[in-house]
């Protein structure tokens, strides 16, 4: 499995253990899947837990003004935003 | 000490659990799991307690007035009260159980881990509402002179605690998520109870616990 597949899965994984989505649900999302806005149970407090196990799953450190609209709109942007994060956009 | 409300388990055996649990919100998140651990223990003939945090659930105290002294000391106070054999301490539980006990410690979390996390809903909860904080500004202002934060006062004493405090373990074994299987209850806003994982911690302290 390649690094890039790795992350798709661990992010399902950890969307999941967060939000507490199910494995059908976590498994079903698309890059264009909304996340923020579009799930009822990412609230503030759930966007800060979802932040903080994101810097500890894939040791990277985000910055309260990295966080906007873009980067937790949909699963694709937020993957997309860690690759980018670990150097592989 | 004061007295607080605890989850006791007790017919006098050999083996006598203290439960520390984690800090803020997730000790709410965890306390069907640590109640229904107990319970296995029970079964297991293990006596255990999980006492309250002063200012915390059914704490009669004021939030606003404790620090991670005050946890220390009160859970000390706790382990002797209950003659307390051995310790389990589960994540920010860590950073506040008493150490001279043998025992184990939950996926342990630094005290500026939780900090961060709580600042960082405030600044997310605040963005929404249109304003800008930031969590340097907010961690400045607490250390000074205490700060709201997902519902807590929380005490200057308590900030400053937090932002340096590091797990306390001294040999005690640290117990891994993986270890239990599942997912991590306490990152879940509604996590219910995983029985499967509360039998699991509750054989690997049976079989570990001796006198």
């Amino acid at each position: 499995m390649t690094q890039t597949a790795d992350f798709d899965t661990a992010l399902r994984s950890l969307l999941n253990d967060v939000l507490g989505l199910g494995a059908a649900r976590a498994e079903a999302l698309t890059a264009d899947s909304g996340l923020f806005g579009a799930l009822p149970e990412l609230d503030s407090m759930a966007v800060a837990s979802l932040l903080t196990e994101i810097e500890d799953r894939f040791d990277v450190v985000i910055d309260d003004d990295e966080v906007d609209g873009d980067m937790l709109d949909t699963f694709g942007g937020l993957l997309a935003f860690i690759r980018a994060k670990r150097g592989e956009a | 000490m004061a007295d607080e409300h605890a989850v006791v388990f007790d017919r006098g055996r050999q083996v006598r659990l203290l439960v520390v649990p984690p800090l803020f919100e997730e000790m709410n998140r965890t306390r069907r799991f640590l109640v229904e651990t107990q319970r296995v223990l029970d079964g297991l003939g293990i006596d255990s307690m999980l006492p309250d945090l002063p200012g915390c659930n059914e704490s009669l105290q004021a939030f606003s007035a404790q620090s991670l002294r005050s946890w220390r000391d009160a859970m000390a106070a706790a382990a002797s009260h209950f003659a307390a054999t051995h310790v389990l301490a589960v994540r920010g539980g860590v950073l506040v159980f008493p150490t001279s006990l043998p025992g184990w410690v939950l996926e342990p979390v630094k005290g500026a881990a939780i900090l961060r996390q709580l600042l960082r809903a405030r600044v997310l909860a605040a963005k929404e509402a249109g304003a800008a904080e930031s969590s340097a500004d907010l961690l400045e202002e607490g250390r000074n002179h205490g700060l709201e934060l997902a519902g807590y006062r929380l005490s200057a004493a308590l900030v400053a605690g937090l932002d340096a405090a590091i797990p306390q373990d001294e040999g005690q074994r640290v117990i891994r998520q993986s270890d239990l299987g599942g997912s991590p209850l306490w990152l879940r806003s509604e996590p219910g109870e995983d029985a499967a994982q509360s039998a699991a911690l509750a054989r690997l302290v049976a079989a570990e616990a001796s006198v």
